[in-house]
Order: C-alpha cells, then structure tokens, then sequence
C-alpha cells in the first residue's frame, strides 16, 4: 500500500530527541552527515554506528520503522555494491567463476552498503522525530541570514511546510481514488508499459482535480486571516536554545571532529 | 431468505507492528440476505468504511473469512477482480473518482473492465442513469459541469452499470441538501425492490437507516453491537441511547411516554406507527 511510505513520516512522542530545538536536530544531522563521508574504516564507521544507535534509543522510534524507511531503495544499495564488488581490484579474496573478487572491493562495498544506509536512517531519524512545522521552522531560523541577499527565505519555508502537510493527506486521497477505481475493475497491475500508464489516467485525472481544488482552497483560507508574506509575521512558537541543545550540539561536533581526525590517522 | 454474503469472525488490524497500530474492525459476524436493503450504522471511526471494504476484496482480513455464495473470496486471491464485478462498491463521497470526458464514459468504466461493449454497454448505461434517476440528455455532457448531487447520481451509475449482485454504499446520501438525500434513497429502494438486488447502505442518520432497512447492523468500537429487523433494533432503544447514538424521533418519543405511563409496543420508531398507536388508544379510551 501506498500508506506504507514513511516518506517524510512523523512519529510524534516525548523523547529527548523529540524535545530538542529543531535547528539543533538539524545541524546534528549535517555534522552527522559530513562526519558519514569522512569515515574510512571500520573504527570510524563504528563511531557513526554508536551515534545513530544512540539517537535511535533516545528517540524510541525503534529499529522496525528505520529499517522500513530504506525498502524504496534497497535495491541502489546493492546494485552500488555489487558494482563495487566487481569493478575494485587489489588482493584478490576468492574466485567465483571468471569473477575474481578482491579484499578491497568487499571492504568498499560493506562501506558503501553501511554508508547510504546510515545516511538514510539517520535523516529519516530527523524527520521522525520533528513535525513538519517545527522542521520549516528551524530551517526558516537558520537560512534567516540569507534574506540579507533577498533570498526568499520565508516563501520558501512556507512552501516546504505545505508541501510536506500535503504529502500524507494526497497520499491517503491517492490510496482512496485507487481503491474506488479498482472498486470498478481498474486493473493497475498487469498489461504492458503503454497500458499500465493508461491504467493511470483514471487515479491521475481525480487526484490533480483534487489538489487543485485543495491548493485554492487553501490560498483562500490563508488570504481570509489576512495572510500576506513574511514581512512583519511573528511567531506563536519563538524558538528557544537551552541547555541540552548546546550539550547535544558540542557532543555532535566531538563526534565528527573525532572521526575526522581518525580518518587522517589512517583508522 | 438465504444469505448471500457471510462474514465470519473479521478482524482488521490497520499498520499492524507500527506505533499507529490500530484494531479498526474486530471479530465480526453476520449474514447478508439476498434481496434485503442492510443498514449499516454506527459513530464516525467505529469501522464501518473498513468493514465494508473487506466485502469486495479491497482490503484482506487480518483474521477471518468471508464468503460470497457460499465461496471464500479469498480462495483463489487470482480472481478477487471477478469478487469486485459482483460485488459493487460505492466509496463516501464517490464523485471525486469521476475522471472521463463525458458521462456515458464514465458510467461505462466499469462495464468495459469487465469485457463489455457495443449494444450491451450502451444498454447497461442507460438502465443504470434510469435507476438513479437521470434522464438521456446527461450522457453526453462532462461530469466536471454537473452539481454535486448530480455527481454522486453518475459515480453512482458507474457501479450499478456492472450489475453487481450485491451492491455496497458508504454514506451515500453524505453532504446532500435534504431532498437530494430523500430523492437519492427513494432511488436506491426502488433499484433494490425493482431489480431484487441486494444493497448494504452505510449511514450515520438513525431516521434514514430506520425507514429504508430491512435489517440493520450497529456497529460500536469496531465491534457488532445488535443485528436485526428495525423492531428489534428499535425496540432496544435505551442501550443505543447510552451506546451514543442517535435513535429516531419518534422512537424517542414513544420512550419518553412509556416512562410517563403509558403503555405502548416497544418496536414503534416512525411517526407513522406513533401516530397510528396514539389514536388507538385515545379510540379506546387511553390515557391520552
Ligand atoms: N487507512 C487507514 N489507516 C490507518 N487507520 C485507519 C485507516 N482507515 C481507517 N482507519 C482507522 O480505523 C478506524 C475505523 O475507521 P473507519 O472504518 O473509517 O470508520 P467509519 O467508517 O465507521 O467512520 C478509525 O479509528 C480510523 O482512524
Ligand atoms: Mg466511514
């Protein structure tokens, strides 16, 4: 079912993680993430490992939900690695065949499996612990320097935030219109390319009317309460540093100082 | 009456092993009888759209069967297409799924998937805009400059065109001004007396279940609370006032008089039958 991506999927709860001010969560994240591609060896990557098993704990998401989030792209990650596999030569391991498999090769392709994988659970981790809104938000907060340059910060911050409200609301109308065409027989699932597109036409056609109707709908709504851009909004929620943002925030940064300097040490 | 479908011991468990975990249909049991118009009742998220879906096949039970003359529609997963020609399902709000160009392509979406064309389809289309009350001059405009009720008429037609044996509606009369709801239910018991089809009608208004059903259903908490003809339903007025929901009006009254002292059948629930028990009492000389 379509209803089973967790795209963007927000886990409410009262966790650590989910009390933490966004622009921390979001900052950890890119530190997390340069820190992943710094990583060289297996010391390095079992540093990241403890990070993300660590969050993942304070979070309370549990491993089910993370593990789910990487179906869509399991099969990049082993077509990565098995394009590694072959194509890497060095010390050779094993013979398969005609293929000779090198020592390097697994080492890069475990690395490779390790690397987009934690990288995807580990963002999905920001997404699952921070509701859209508070997500906008901190980006909102933190990209507020660029509206020195005219950058149209606020638009922009206004745009994702709809944009992700929507996602799970013309999910399930999706998963709806699918169900009310198969209800009459639509088939979706067999026939050739050109029929399986056609097959779309009966979700397609509802699915924009609807969005259309929602996106006017919506303008509507927002130019009611007088809505007119960024200039002189306030804030309903300020957002507020405290202590346990600076203590995450520092312990973040040792981390990938940490696996950095492991990297130029060779480790 | 022999039952056409029977449900037996469903449950549906909805993203099961996820935090959202959510039982939204519960050991469920009971017959459809052939021929007979099923109300289907009970408060918003009691599971009545989750229940009804399992009836066609569009969702899998988690636990249970369900069969369909006899058959488990699960039996062979390959034909539940066939299971969705014979039994039609018209989802709430089913106007938002028109998509074709004109009215007639629309109503013929669901004829065509099953094989039909030519003198046939175009037969089934119009029987199907004469049962819900449209007349010719409809199938040639676009379903996108009809009004609302209109709408529902044709989304409507589009599953009654397929001629299913057991036709399913989820709220239909949801939204409509109060003449489309009583044209549109006086539509639906003529399809169901004229065509001796079979229909289970979903609804959250007490009066509309009570004057169209033959039997009803009441569903509580994903769970069946009574099954039976509207007397008996009825005549359990109390247990469905502290179940919450809403009982018609004269069935109410008749309550509030039987408290007071005066004595009337419990299986009253039109004005009509109030009426008619009122002014035989006060002919014999009653309290009133
Ligand atoms: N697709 C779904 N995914 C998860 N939960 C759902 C879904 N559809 C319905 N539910 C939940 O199941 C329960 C029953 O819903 P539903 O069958 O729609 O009730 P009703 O039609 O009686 O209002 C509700 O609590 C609802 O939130
Ligand atoms: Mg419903």
């Amino acid at each position: 079912m379509l209803k089973d991506i967790t795209l963007g999927q927000f886990f409410p709860g009262n966790t650590l993680a989910h009390r933490l001010d966004p622009r921390t969560k979001l900052m950890v994240t890119v530190l997390y993430i340069v820190a992943l591609f710094c990583a060289k060896s297996f010391v390095s990557y079992g540093v990241m490992a403890l990070w993300l098993v660590t969050a993942v704990q304070v979070s309370k998401v549990g491993y089910k939900a993370l593990v789910k989030g990487l179906k869509p792209v399991w099969f990049i990650i082993v077509f990565t690695a098995v394009l590694n596999l072959i194509y890497i030569k060095g010390t050779p391991l094993v013979t398969i065949w005609k293929f000779t498999i090198y020592r390097e090769a697994v080492e890069t392709a475990v690395f490779m499996i390790l690397r987009i994988a934690m990288l995807i659970m580990g963002t999905f981790l920001l997404t699952y612990t921070t509701s859209p809104i508070r997500l906008t938000d901190g980006l909102e907060t933190l990209l507020s320097p660029l509206k020195k340059l005219h950058a149209p910060v606020h638009e922009l911050a206004m745009m994702m935030a709809i944009a992700l409200r929507f996602i799970p609301t013309l999910i399930e109308e999706t998963d709806k219109i699918m169900s009310a065409q198969k209800a009459r027989g639509a088939d979706f699932e067999s026939g050739g390319l050109l029929q399986r597109a056609k097959a779309l036409i009966p979700i397609l056609v509802p699915l924009f009317i609807s969005a259309f109707r929602r996106a006017d709908e919506l303008a509507t709504a927002m130019e009611c309460r007088c809505y007119s851009g960024g200039e002189g909004r306030t804030k309903l929620h300020v957002l507020r540093f405290a202590a346990k943002d600076y203590l995450v925030l520092a312990l973040a940064a040792v981390l990938t100082a940490a696996v950095i300097v492991l990297g130029r040490m060779g480790l | 009456m022999e039952p056409i479908m029977r449900v037996e011991n469903l449950s549906h468990v909805y993203s099961a092993g996820t935090p959202f975990q959510k039982g939204a249909v519960r050991n469920v049991s009971f017959d459809i009888m052939r021929g007979e118009l099923l109300g289907v009742i009970g408060h918003t998220g009691s599971g009545k759209s989750t229940l009804i879906q399992h009836l066609n096949g569009l969702l899998k039970p988690s636990e249970g069967h369900i069969y369909l003359a006899g058959k488990d529609i699960w039996e062979n997963p390959k034909e539940i297409r066939n299971v969705r020609f014979r039994v039609g399902l018209v989802f709430q709000y089913p106007e938002y799924q028109l998509f074709e160009e004109t009215v007639r392509a629309d109503v013929a979406f669901g004829p065509k998937n099953m094989g039909l064309s030519g003198e046939e389809l175009e037969q089934r289309v119009r029987h199907a805009m004469e049962d819900v009350g449209l007349d010719a001059s409809y199938l040639d405009k676009s379903p996108f400059e009809l009004s609302g009720g209109e709408k529902r008429r044709v989304a409507i037609a589009g599953v009654l065109a397929m001629h299913p044996e057991v036709l399913i509606l989820d709220e239909p009369t949801a939204g409509l001004d109060p003449e489309g709801r009583e044209n549109l239910l006086r539509c639906l018991k003529s399809y169901q007396q004229k065509r001796k089809s079979t229909v289970l009608m979903v609804s959250h208004s007490m009066s509309e279940i009570a004057r169209f059903s033959d039997r009803i259903l009441v569903m509580k908490d994903a769970r069946v609370l009574m099954c039976g003809t509207p007397e008996e339903v009825f005549s359990r007025t109390e247990e469905l006032e502290t179940a919450g929901l809403n009982t018609p009006k004269a069935a109410r009254i008749a309550l509030a008089l039987r408290k007071r002292g005066v004595e009337l059948p419990e299986s009253i629930f039109t004005m009509e039958a109030l009426v008619n028990a009122l002014a035989a009492k006060k002919g014999g000389g009653g309290v009133c």
